[in-house]
């Protein structure tokens, strides 16, 4: 992963002791609430409900077992001893004191790591496919460009005071896992007619109150004009996006209003003035960006016999062999799985750790990953490069540690964001919703029967928990003081995008299990063979769902 | 006579402040960009640009133009520092004065955009905001203040 230099190092500290003189400030009554908002937001600190929260950025979700064990301590001394992990692929600690945030800062910094940027109306923190690097269906690993797209925007001084927050994903794989179209900014990595890998740059994709799927507005770009081409978008987003009104704000309003045709031919004439200009990638820093991301020693192993062994071991322990088969994923490299751990164990907030379930992952990766986790925007773990000769053991170990749920990608692996439990945004709560749906679904059978199933709950049209775009999706609404529950359908974050459907009026909270009950009742009804959700749902529409949910009760 | 910084320090303002109401602004006077495009000579000029004024009405006569002011009348509204990043790219090389309301923590990031005098509404706080240009001594980024990104001027790399 990437390593600061003296001058990365250099820059977090500065950032480090500016807030911690804006905080003093702040607290000497020499800074206003108004004007200390911003400041105290692009340093990931928002003040919540219970407590204030500090989302800290894990940049394109890749962590090493050294950031691991401090993030474990931090949230022992400064917080309650758990963290969170976001649908940005961030870390949320949920109760740090104010005062001591600068001094949190500080101790992340002598890990490399920040909280720059991961609110505030600027460049947030760039996402990307959690399987980048080990993905079968890779073109090109996209963390290269990540960091370069991290360097470019942290303390970027043009782009800090935007009309709106500002996020972009990039995703280097067949499969889209980054969920691109629905960025401010999507890149894809991909190859022209002569096979050379370039860009496609989406924008305008963008989930909140105006849901929207982003627009091509360049098919192929260059790699080296991908700083340049970045800062033209964005020139013209700050010069022309609304600032009257918050909700009309992001830049998929102005390339709506603009018209993609014309937002192009702006970002065209913007990009003249940079275009060719010292921001401009050299090969040096491609080759030195990439330098960071080069392949760990695996060893050689035959693929044959690794996989026959595990098969043996899968046949000896069927619980060990149905982890493997939901929770695991073919590694690019031949005697490697992918693994990733569940953080939806029913009974606890989906996306939470425990201090002890952090430094465990730490010791983990060390025995079996090469000491790197990531994070993913579902709101798990992943360890990217598990042999399969240990994955018997390091099961064992998380099974120990509630860490083994083998969910992945089905009906109770629920993304959600923190809702009214915690978040001041939030028009109800989300975390008892989904604890309600994973409680009535506990029957595995059932929930591997009804196959890939993405539920996705907000708590508020901020979207969060990105309920437009799960095949389920639950939004929390505020109906005259009452909390109540929207259902969409027909969601999805692939690269067949779209967004989801409303069903009908809300709901009560205690009828959302039996609602999702029967959302699902008509699927396995409609289904044909091997047919999944999604596919079942925009081959009958959404009526059928419509009459089985709102028929009258007998 | 109102003070300001300039050139990082803290010096008089030895302008006449904007009046909107004229409709022949003094010698020595800053002009409303309506008053500006009037002006027959705009030598020696200077020019207020509010938040939806882009500065591409005035590149013909950078030359000519001593000082641009560009206001902030709130701080949060962005357009400002890319006005001034345009200025300065088309070659303006006058005095580049934020005026309004901006604060005091955005000072680093204004002088990198290209700012180099800054006109805070409370004038008391002009001292100690001084110490809020040297917030930071190393950048990522190529901006008016250091032509050259980090990635050309690390050891070893090609500039």
């Amino acid at each position: 992963m990437y390593v600061y230099d003296q001058y990365d190092q250099k820059i977090i500290d500065e950032r480090v002791a500016q807030f911690r003189d804006q905080t003093a400030r702040f607290l000497a009554g020499k800074i206003s609430d108004t004007e200390f908002l911003p400041l105290r937001l692009q340093n990931g600190l928002y003040l919540q409900r219970q407590a204030p929260m500090l989302r800290i950025a894990v940049p394109y979700g890749l962590m090493n077992s050294t950031q691991l064990r401090k993030l474990a301590e931090i949230t022992r001394v400064y917080d309650k001893g758990y963290a969170h992990i976001s649908t940005r692929q961030n870390v949320q600690l949920n109760w740090p004191a104010l005062t001591e945030v600068p001094d949190i800062l500080a101790e992340l910094a002598t890990v490399q790591m920040h909280a720059i940027q991961t609110s505030g109306n600027c460049v947030r923190n760039t996402t990307t496919d959690q399987f980048a690097g080990v993905a079968r269906d890779e073109l090109e690993d996209p963390r290269p460009y990540c960091e370069i797209i991290r360097q470019w925007s942290t303390l970027h001084p043009e782009f800090a005071f935007l009309p709106r927050k500002f996020k972009i994903a990039v995703c280097g794989s067949t499969e889209d896992r980054a969920a691109i179209h629905h960025h401010d900014i999507g890149l894809e990595l991909l190859a022209n007619e002569q096979g050379e890998i370039g860009l496609k740059v989406l924008v305008g994709g963008g989930l909140g109150r105006t849901p929207a799927i982003g627009s091509v507005i360049c098919e192929w770009l260059d790699k080296k004009h991908m700083l340049t081409y970045l800062e033209a978008v964005l020139r013209v987003y700050n010069k022309y996006g609304r600032r009257d009104n918050k909700f009309k704000a992001r830049i998929k309003i102005l390339v709506k209003a603009m018209g993609v045709d014309a937002f192009r031919a702006a970002v065209e004439q913007e990009w003249l003035s940079v275009k060719d200009g010292p921001t401009t990638l050299t090969d040096e820093e491609l080759i030195r960006a990439r330098s960071f991301f080069d392949a760990p020693d695996y060893e050689v192993v035959d693929d044959a016999e690794a996989t026959s062994r595990l098969q043996v071991e899968c046949d000896r322990d069927a619980i060990f062999g149905n982890w493997v088969k939901r929770n695991t994923q073919a590694h690019r490299v031949a005697g490697y799985r992918i693994v990733t751990l569940s953080l939806k164990a029913t009974g606890y907030a989906p996306g939470d750790v425990t201090a002890e379930q952090l430094e465990l992952l730490a010791e983990l990766s060390d025995l079996y990953s090469f000491g790197e986790v990531r994070s993913t925007h579902e709101q798990n773990l992943v360890l990217g490069d598990v042999p399969m000769s240990q994955l018997y053991a390091l099961w064992q170990r998380l099974q120990a540690a509630g860490l083994a749920t083998p969910n992945i990608g089905y009906l109770t692996d629920i993304i959600c964001c923190p809702g009214g439990d915690y978040c001041s945004l939030a028009n109800a709560k989300s975390l008892p919703v989904a604890e309600a749906i994973q409680v009535r679904f506990d029957n595995l059978d059932y929930v591997y029967d009804l196959g890939p199933l993405e539920l996705n709950i907000s708590g508020c049209m901020n979207a969060c928990g990105h309920h437009h775009i799960g095949h389920i999706g639950i939004l929390g609404v505020d109906k005259k003081g009452q909390e109540y529950y929207q259902v969409c359908l027909g969601g999805s974050q692939a690269k067949d995008a779209s967004i989801g459907k409303i069903l009908g009026p809300s709901f009560k909270q205690e009828d959302m299990p039996d609602v999702i009950d029967n959302i699902l009742s008509t699927y396995v009804t409609l289904r044909h063979e091997e047919e999944s959700f999604l596919d079942t749902y925009r081959r009958v529409g959404i009526d059928p769902f419509k009459e089985r949910v709102y028929a009258p009760a007998h | 006579m109102p003070r300001l910084i300039k050139d990082s320090k803290v010096v008089d303002d030895t302008w006449l402040t904007l009046d909107p109401d004229t409709t022949a602004p003094k010698a020595g006077q800053i002009c409303s960009l309506e008053q500006w495009l009037q002006l027959a000579d705009k030598k020696g000029s200077a020019v207020q640009l509010e938040p939806a004024q882009e500065p591409d009405i005035l590149f013909e006569h950078l030359e000519q133009i001593q000082l641009i002011v560009i206001n902030f009348p709130v701080f949060t509204d962005g357009r400002g520092f890319s006005y001034a990043r345009r200025l300065r790219e088309r070659g303006y090389l006058g005095e580049l004065r934020a005026g309004g309301h901006f604060i005091r923590d955005q000072l680093t990031y204004l002088h990198r955009c290209g700012f180099d005098a800054f006109q805070l509404a409370d004038e008391s706080g002009l001292e100690a905001a001084l110490e809020s240009l040297d917030d930071f001594t190393e950048f990522y980024q190529a901006a008016d203040d250091q032509p050259l990104p980090l990635f050309r001027r690390r050891p070893h790399s090609t500039p």
